[in-house]
C-alpha cells in the first residue's frame, strides 16, 4: 500500500509523461526510417517552425483553459506579421525591441476586441472569433493594398534572427527563438499553475458558476484570456515574419485550426478546466514532429502526410480518453477497497 | 375580419409564421432591405438568371448548411464538412479516371460520405469523445485523403452531359443543384419541425441527460445525423464538380467556416436547443444577397467576408443588448418601488 506506483502521479502529469514517451518512440521510429534523421539541420528545421506553433498554441491554450475558443489566430498571426514587416521596411533603423513590442501589442488589442465581445457582451467565443477570423483577415488585406511584404526588403536582423544560436548541446543548436518559445511557454505554465490569478483560469474553466460564486470576477479572466492569447499570437506573427520574409496575406490561414488541434492533443479538455501549457506546447511539437517526419519519408507519397495527421490526432485523443477513463476507474475502485478495508479493521477494533 | 374566421384552423403556413421568433422578424427586414437596396442598385439583380445565379454560386454550401442546422441544434458541430466535399469530388474524379461509369461513380461516392459520417459517429457516441474535436481531426484527415487521390493533378475531362447536369437548367429555369436544396429544404422542415425525430433533436440540444433519462435514443439520433451530414456533404461535393466541371485536391477548402457562419447567423444557438430552419433560410438568403449585391457593386470578396462577419458578431449582440437593457429597466424599476 505504501509502495509508490506511476498511477499516483497526476492525471496532467502522467499525460505529460506519455506525451513525451509517444515523441520518443516518433523519433526512434522514424531514425530507422529516413537516412540521416538524426541531423542538426532536422532538429532546425522541427524547433523553429515548431517556435511559432507553440506560441499560438500557448495562447490557444489559455483561452480553451477558460471554456472559451479563439478561431481568430491565424489572421491575427498573418495581420502582425504583414503590418510588422511594413513598418521595419519602411523604417529599417527601427529598435529591435520596439518592433516586437509592436507587435505584441497589435496582438493584444485584437485579443482584447475579442475579449471585449465574449466576456462582456456575452456572445459565445466561436461566434465572436469566428467572426473576427474574417473581419481581422479583411483588415490585412484592406490594409496591405494586395501587396507583399518581401525578404528583399526587410532589414538584416530580421532575416538573422531565425539562424541566430543561443548556444549548442553537442552538435544541436538551441535557436534564439526556440528558446524564446520555451521560455514563454514555462512562464506562462508557472503563472497559470502557482499564481492565484491563473488558477481562476481553471476555476472559470470548470465551472464558471462556482467561479462567480467563490467571488472570481470570471469576466475578466475571460478577457484576460484573449487578451494573453492575442498577444501571443503577435509575438508568433513576428517570428513568422523572420521566419518566412516574404508575407502574403494568406499569411498565417489555418493556424486556427492547427493550434486547436495541438491544445487537444497536448491533453487540454476542450471543455475547460483541465489541461496544462506545458502540454499544448508539447502537443504542438508532437504534431510538428510528425509533419516534418512524414515530409521526408522516402517510401510513401507526400500526399499522405495530412491523411496520416488526421487520423493520429483522433487516435491520440480516443487512446487518451479511454486511457484516462481506465485510470479513473481502477483509482475508485482502489479507493473503495481501501475504505472497505479500513472500515472492516475499524469495526474489528470497535468490538 | 370577423369572429368566424378566428376559429378556422390554422394552415401550415399561419402556423410557419407563428414559429417565427423576433430574431427571425428582425431577419427578414434585413432581408427585404437587402433585396431592395440591390434592386435599386441594379437593373440585372432582380432578373431571374441574377437570381438563379445568386444561388448556384453557393449551391453546395446551402445544401450543407440544412444538415448543419439540425447538428447545431443537437448541440454538436461538423467541422469536417467541407473536407468530406474536397473527398467526395476528389473520389469522384479518381473514380472516373479509372473508368468507373459515372452513374456507378455517384453511389460509391455517396457511400463514402456514409461511410466517413459513420466514422464520425462512431467516435462522437460510442467513444464519447467531443464532435468538435472529431471532425476537427477529420476536416484534416479527410482533407488529407482527397489529396492522396488526385495529388496535385486537376480532373477537367468530365463528360459534357455531366457538366450540363451542374450548370444548365433542369427543369423551367431551375438547374439541378438547385431542385435538390429545395428538395431537401423541404424534408429538413418536415423533420425537424412536424416529426417527433425532430422534437428529440430539439430535445438532446436543450438537456442531453434530460433526454437520456427521458428514454431517448440519444446516441442513434445523433448517429444518424452525422451519417446525414456525411452523405449530404459527398452530394454537395459531387455537385461541386459537376459545375464547376473540375476536381483540385483544394476543392471546398474552408467551406465548413461559411457554412456554419450562415447556421449561426440565422439565430440557432451554438449551445443547442434554439433556433429553426427558417431562420437558417434567412440567413442563407441574406449572405447570398449581400454577397451578390456587394458583388454587383464592385466590392471585393475578402471585404464581403468581413462585412458577413460583422454581421454574424451583430447577430448576437443585438438581442444581447436588448436583454440587458430590459434587465437594466427592470433592475430601476425594482428599486424605485
Amino acid at each position: 500500500m505504501n509502495r509508490w506506483s506511476i498511477a499516483d502521479l497526476s492525471p496532467q502529469a502522467l499525460r505529460l509523461l506519455a506525451l513525451l514517451a509517444v515523441m520518443v518512440l516518433v523519433i526512434l521510429f522514424f531514425g530507422t526510417q529516413i537516412d540521416r534523421y538524426y541531423s542538426t539541420r532536422m532538429f532546425n528545421r522541427v524547433s523553429t517552425s515548431v517556435a511559432i506553433m507553440a506560441l499560438i498554441a500557448t495562447g490557444q491554450a489559455l483561452v480553451v483553459l477558460t471554456r472559451n475558443i479563439d478561431l481568430s489566430v491565424g489572421s491575427i498571426v498573418g495581420f502582425t506579421a504583414y503590418a510588422v514587416g511594413g513598418v521595419v521596411t519602411r523604417f529599417p533603423d527601427l529598435n529591435p525591441a520596439f518592433a516586437i513590442g509592436a507587435a505584441v501589442l497589435t496582438g493584444a488589442a485584437f485579443g482584447a476586441f475579442n475579449g471585449f465581445f465574449v466576456a462582456y457582451a456575452r456572445i459565445p467565443a466561436i461566434i465572436v472569433t469566428l467572426g473576427t477570423l474574417a473581419l481581422f483577415r479583411t483588415f490585412l488585406v484592406e490594409y496591405s493594398g494586395a501587396k507583399s511584404i518581401i525578404t528583399a526588403d526587410l532589414p538584416e536582423w530580421i532575416l538573422s534572427l531565425p539562424r541566430t544560436n543561443l548556444f549548442s548541446i553537442g552538435n544541436l543548436d538551441i535557436r534564439l527563438t526556440f528558446a524564446v518559445a520555451v521560455i514563454v511557454v514555462v512562464v506562462v505554465h508557472l503563472a497559470v499553475t502557482r499564481l492565484r490569478i491563473g488558477r481562476k483560469f481553471y476555476a472559470v474553466g470548470s465551472n464558471p458558476e462556482a467561479a462567480v460564486v467563490a467571488g472570481i470576477d470570471s469576466r475578466r479572466i475571460v478577457f484576460l484570456a484573449f487578451i494573453a492569447c492575442g498577444a501571443l499570437s503577435g509575438l508568433a506573427g513576428f517570428m513568422f515574419l523572420s521566419r518566412f520574409g516574404n508575407i502574403t496575406v494568406v499569411a498565417g490561414l489555418g493556424f486556427e485550426l492547427k493550434s486547436v488541434a495541438a491544445v487537444v492533443v497536448g491533453g487540454v479538455n476542450i471543455f475547460g478546466g483541465s489541461g496544462t501549457v506545458i502540454g499544448a506546447m508539447l502537443g504542438a511539437i508532437l504534431v510538428g514532429l510528425l509533419d516534418a517526419s512524414l515530409v521526408r519519408l522516402q517510401y510513401m507519397s507526400e500526399f499522405w502526410r495530412e491523411a496520416i495527421l488526421g487520423f493520429l490526432i483522433l487516435a491520440a485523443v480516443a487512446i487518451d480518453s479511454v486511457f484516462m477513463r481506465r485510470l479513473f476507474a481502477w483509482r475508485y475502485a482502489r479507493r473503495e477497497k481501501l475504505q472497505a478495508r479500513l472500515s472492516a479493521e475499524g469495526k474489528a477494533k470497535g468490538e | 375580419m370577423n369572429i368566424a374566421e378566428t376559429g378556422v384552423a390554422k394552415s401550415p403556413l399561419q402556423k410557419a409564421v407563428g414559429h417565427l421568433t423576433d430574431w427571425e422578424g428582425f431577419l427578414l427586414a434585413v432581408l427585404l432591405v437587402t433585396i431592395i437596396a440591390n434592386a435599386s442598385m441594379s437593373d440585372v439583380f432582380l432578373t431571374v438568371n441574377n437570381q438563379i445565379n445568386l444561388f448556384q454560386l453557393s449551391i453546395e454550401k446551402i445544401i450543407v448548411a440544412l444538415i448543419m442546422t439540425l447538428i447545431i441544434i443537437n448541440a454538436e458541430i461538423d467541422l469536417s464538412v467541407a473536407s468530406m466535399m474536397g473527398l467526395a469530388a476528389c473520389a469522384f474524379g479518381w473514380l472516373f479516371h479509372h473508368d468507373v461509369p459515372i452513374g456507378l461513380a455517384v453511389p460509391i461516392v455517396i457511400l463514402i460520405g456514409a461511410l466517413g459520417g459513420s466514422f464520425n459517429a462512431f467516435f462522437i457516441t460510442v467513444m464519447g469523445l467531443p464532435s468538435l474535436v472529431v471532425t476537427l481531426a477529420m476536416l484534416i484527415g479527410f482533407r488529407g485523403l482527397a489529396r492522396v487521390l488526385v495529388e496535385d493533378r486537376g480532373i477537367t475531362d468530365f463528360p459534357e452531359w455531366f457538366d450540363a447536369l451542374g450548370q444548365q437548367p433542369l427543369i423551367g429555369p431551375f438547374p439541378l443543384a438547385l431542385l435538390i436544396f429545395f428538395a431537401l429544404l423541404v424534408f429538413f422542415i418536415v423533420v425537424l419541425h412536424f416529426t417527433g425525430f425532430g422534437r428529440y433533436v430539439y430535445m438532446i440540444g436543450n438537456n442531453k441527460e434530460m433526454a437520456v433519462y427521458s428514454g431517448v435514443a440519444v446516441n442513434r439520433i445523433k448517429a444518424t445525423l452525422f451519417i446525414a451530414s456525411g452523405t449530404i456533404s459527398a452530394l454537395a461535393g459531387i455537385l461541386f464538380a459537376a459545375r464547376v466541371g473540375a476536381v483540385r485536391g483544394d476543392v471546398a477548402l474552408g467551406f465548413e467556416l461559411d457554412i456554419i457562419t450562415m447556421v449561426l447567423l440565422g439565430g440557432i444557438s451554438i449551445f443547442g436547443g434554439r433556433g429553426t430552419l427558417f431562420g437558417a433560410v434567412f440567413a442563407m438568403l441574406i449572405v447570398l444577397n449581400l454577397r451578390n449585391g456587394m458583388a454587383l457593386a464592385n466590392i471585393t470578396h475578402h471585404l464581403q467576408t468581413g462585412v458577413i462577419g460583422v454581421l454574424l458578431i451583430l447577430s448576437v449582440l443585438l438581442p444581447n443588448m436588448r436583454g440587458m437593457i430590459r434587465q437594466f429597466r427592470e433592475s430601476r424599476a425594482s428599486a424605485k418601488s
